[in-house]
């Protein structure tokens, strides 16, 4: 041994080598921190996308009202004793009730009588306010005559404002609601007369060009319907196609080819599935446009792969010794597999339609396709309805100019994610109640 | 007599062919279950097929070919100075007239038309009650057929299953079927396209502006196809995504797989999954109306001109909507790995990242490289973000600040709205839906390859 050397490549303690591990720990923490890092950075991005809709769409579910104290005139509405009940109604169904405001904000505001501020008077109020009043007209006719106080809605301008949304310090030509207004407004609230109330015709409406009056009713409608019509056809073909593939198909080219067109679909965007929905549905079977049941097709279409790939995986978990006992008992095939399989495969068959539901609950581009995607103010009733799905509402609502849509839109965000949410859980919910260890 | 009526009747025949099938096999046995082959339900099972079968073939030919055999027998019934309008401007005849069919009070003129409309009318209540006394008949005598068999040794179980079979592989067939739908409309319209405009012009040109001249004096509104524009904002817009999918996802993955605690696993891995659970329009408000103001904002603090739907924001959150898809695809890549190798380089004194860096990656490449390529085929075809925070135009430029369109959002702004099916500007839609088809199936099928072979490679 050499007395040059004083060190050997592998002393441990020498400085170079405890430098090196040193700075090989340190990478080591890096990496590590790395690691951590993304994970948090994409726990962040989950938080700030779900916190920024909550913020937002939580006043989407409150309302501004102000109460007015109406004239119920008889000389606007007709005097209910002295017409047949028949000819009041027609007669108070033909009235703008536009008027009973002007009149209601005559006694507020005495003061107004410059035509235009008067005109601005009343688009403090929601164009809703007209058949709110109406209503309770037709309720109670006994009220014509009486000047009552009443809780109206108002319009979405006066609520952002509010609801701190529209901010009143600005200056007043960049903004919407004008210094006039919020004196009228405040003299309101000094009053006690305004108050921000739960909104239940967010739930009821069908869509409206008045963020007030726009409900999710009518789009909640549509997904159900569609989800119906996908449910029907994609649940029975997925179901049978997979226990055929699992359980009869002999391996071979055919059975193959089945398999790769299953993958294929799956890894199909979505868009062109609308785009098969349109030249197929709608160019060749001539099937209606915006049509429920068109978008449940297309979404079935789009399903299936889900609920084979969940289906053959749920049937390939029930153990073979069921089938040779069933087998054994004298069963035929088809016995076997619908009288034993099947229904102990159910449950994991179940879960997977219900994540491929929730998958075609969500989905927007292929309803834009076959033209789900129009202004509809009536609530489907049928499948063959123009309709428009929760998704595609929302994305209608993102695009309006007015500010209050923001709210409306991120609350129907919040609806559409709390039915996704449901739907997992009930997934989750029936694989641990039924999942089985053989 | 409605389409609905019809299948609510033939649900009804098919129901009271159970009860008599089943019913019949009983007084045939007079009672005594014993002396049959099959039980009374098979007996009823096979009845009802036998009526529903031909009854529902029959219903679906009508209800998918009906109207193009009425709007023919309509059309050779045309007056002569109608039928030779017809022959000039097929499309917008028929359009008018199918107009006045389904909507009577609109403002329709034309004496011919109207009374096409009416002709179509009374065909098609002929057509209706034509297909229900067929369908229905046809049921009924596949019903007398049925019950004229059902003897006590007639193997109506049998018969039954073979019939069950039957529609097992139709169902599974339908996957075949789609799949072929999917590529002949798209290859049929694209073809209709490409006989307008060349297929060179749309690959290869750079020009997009798809408003085609109402008229053929107009200025300025020839209508360019090319699609390069898009196809380079499409993949401007998944390179961003990826840049931000790539790492978080593959760290996500190497973090939960090799160094989480259980508990965090358990908490990490859902947490990713309900990041793919979130329905992409709420990514879309998402990015527009808060990233996309954000990163102006930013941009006009920085000095840097970005603009309100640049690029950027867009492949941002498209980003964020596919870290789970690369996150878990590398998650079973990378604990697809033999435990021996990860540790033999343990054993041999490296550190736990110098084993992921120089033994764990390598062996797992193929299946990340496959997890990467699934995920830019999903931002390839991503819709709604990029219709929602991406501009409409058609930008050549790597400028990720400046806003781009994409291969989706023009389908999307060419199909909506209204559109009639002849014109090049719709047609055009279908050219690009084939390219993003063929484009995602070929990443998929590159992609599935390496995932297996890899796979192979450790089994």
């Amino acid at each position: 041994m050499s007395d040059t050397i004083t060190e050997s490549p592998t002393d441990w303690k020498s400085a170079a080598m405890r430098k090196r591990v040193k700075s090989r720990y340190r990478k080591e923490r890096i990496f590590k921190s790395f690691g951590l890092v993304a994970l948090l950075i994409a726990g962040f991005f989950l938080v700030s996308l779900i916190g920024k809709i909550v913020i937002d769409g939580s006043g989407g579910f409150f309302q501004t009202s102000i109460e007015i104290d109406v004239p119920f005139q008889a000389d606007i509405l007709g005097d209910p004793q002295e017409m047949a009940l028949g000819d009041f109604e027609k007669k108070v169904r033909s009235t703008n009730m536009m008027r009973l405001i002007q009149a209601a904000m005559a006694l507020h505001f005495p003061e107004v009588k410059n035509r235009r501020d008067r005109r601005q008077l009343m688009r403090m109020m929601s164009t809703g306010a007209r058949e709110q009043l109406r209503t309770m007209i037709l309720d109670d006719p006994a009220i014509v005559g009486t000047v009552k106080r009443v809780s109206l809605l108002a319009s979405d301008d006066i609520d952002q404002v509010i609801k701190g949304n529209i901010d009143i310090n600005l200056p007043e030509t960049s903004r919407k609601v004008k210094d006039k207004e919020v004196a009228w407004l405040n003299k309101f609230q000094s009053e006690g007369r305004v108050s921000v109330n739960f909104h239940t015709l967010f739930f009821t409406n069908g869509d409206s060009r008045e963020p007030e009056l726009a409900g999710i009713w009518g789009a909640t409608m549509g997904s159900l319907l569609t989800l119906v019509v996908t449910l029907f056809t994609a649940f029975p073909i997925g179901v049978l196609t997979a226990l055929y593939l699992e359980e009869f198909a002999p391996r071979n080219r055919f059975t193959d080819f089945i398999e790769v067109n299953i993958n294929n679909l799956a890894a199909v965007p979505s868009i062109v599935f609308g785009l098969l929905g349109l030249a197929l549905f709608l160019g060749v079977m001539g099937l209606p446009r915006s049509a429920p049941l068109v978008g449940g097709l297309t979404l079935a279409l789009m399903t299936l792969p889900t609920i084979i790939i969940a289906a053959r995986a749920s049937i390939k978990a029930v153990p073979p010794s069921i089938r040779d006992a069933a087998r054994g008992m004298g069963a035929s095939q088809m016995q076997v597999v619908f009288h034993h399989v099947l229904p102990l495969a159910m449950p994991g068959i179940l879960t997977g339609t219900i994540i491929g539901m929730a998958q075609a609950l969500g989905e927007t581009a292929p309803l834009l396709m076959i033209g789900m995607v129009a202004f509809i103010v009536d609530i489907p009733s049928g499948v063959t309805d123009a309709a428009t799905a929760l998704p595609v509402q929302i994305f209608l609502w993102s695009d309006s100019p007015e500010r209050a849509f923001v709210e409306k839109t991120s609350a129907a965000i919040m609806v559409l994610l709390s039915f996704l949410i449901t739907m997992n859980a009930i997934a989750i919910w029936l694989r641990q109640k039924f999942e089985r260890q053989w | 007599m409605t389409n609905s009526a019809i299948f609510v009747t033939i649900t009804i025949l098919a129901l009271a062919a159970f009860a008599f099938g089943r019913q019949r096999s009983l007084t045939i046995a007079s009672g005594n279950i014993a002396r049959l082959h099959s039980l009374p339900r098979h007996h009823g099972y096979f009845a009802a097929s036998c009526a529903m079968i031909p009854a529902l073939a029959i219903f679906t030919i009508w209800t998918i070919f009906g109207k193009d055999i009425l709007e023919g027998l309509m059309i050779a019934g045309l007056p002569e100075e109608m039928a030779a309008q017809y022959r000039e401007q097929a499309a917008l005849v028929l359009n008018r007239i199918r107009l006045v069919v389904e909507n009577s009070t609109t403002n329709e003129q034309d004496i011919n038309i109207i009374s096409a409309a009416n002709h179509f009318k009374e065909l098609y209540r002929y057509g209706i009650w034509a297909s229900f006394t067929l369908s229905i008949a046809s049921g009924l005598i596949g019903l007398l057929v049925a019950l004229n068999k059902t003897q006590p040794d007639f193997r109506a179980r049998n018969h039954f299953e073979k019939i069950l079979s039957i529609i097992l592989i139709a169902s599974s067939t339908i996957a075949i079927i789609a799949t072929l739908g999917i590529v002949l409309s798209l290859l049929f319209e694209s073809l209709r396209f490409f006989n307008e405009v060349s297929i060179i012009d749309f690959v290869f040109g750079t020009k997009w502006s798809p408003q085609t001249a109402l008229r053929a004096d107009q200025v300025g509104s020839s209508g360019a196809f090319g699609a390069v524009p898009l196809f380079a904002g499409t993949l401007l817009i998944s390179f961003l995504a990826m840049l931000i999918a790539g790492p978080i996802g593959l760290f996500s993955a190497i973090y939960l797989t090799q160094y989480a605690s259980r508990p965090v696993r358990k908490f990490g891995k859902p947490l990713l999954e309900i990041l793919a659970g979130v329905p992409t329009v709420v990514y879309g408000f998402f990015a527009a109306l808060t990233i996309a103001p954000l990163f102006r904002d930013t941009g006009d603090l920085l000095g840097l001109a970005i603009s309100s739907e640049s690029a950027l924001a867009a492949g941002f959150v498209m980003g964020i909507m596919i870290i789970p898809f690369v996150s878990s695809l590398s998650d079973d890549a990378i604990t697809a790995v033999p435990r021996s190798l990860k540790d033999g380089s343990l054993a041999l004194g490296a550190t736990k990242s110098e084993t992921i860096i120089k033994v764990i990656i390598p062996a797992a490449l193929p299946g990340i490289v496959g997890a990467f390529l699934l995920a830019i085929s999903r931002a390839v075809g991503e819709t709604m973000i990029v219709v929602m925070a991406a501009g409409m135009q058609p930008n050549l430029t790597a400028n990720p600040f400046e806003a781009v369109t994409t291969v989706t959002v023009q389908i999307v702004a060419l199909l909506t709205g209204d559109q009639e099916f002849d014109s090049a500007k719709t047609l055009s839609a279908f050219a690009l839906g084939l390219a993003l088809f063929i484009t995602t199936m070929l990443l998929n099928f590159v992609a599935l390859r390496l995932v297996r072979k890899y796979r192979e490679a450790y089994e």
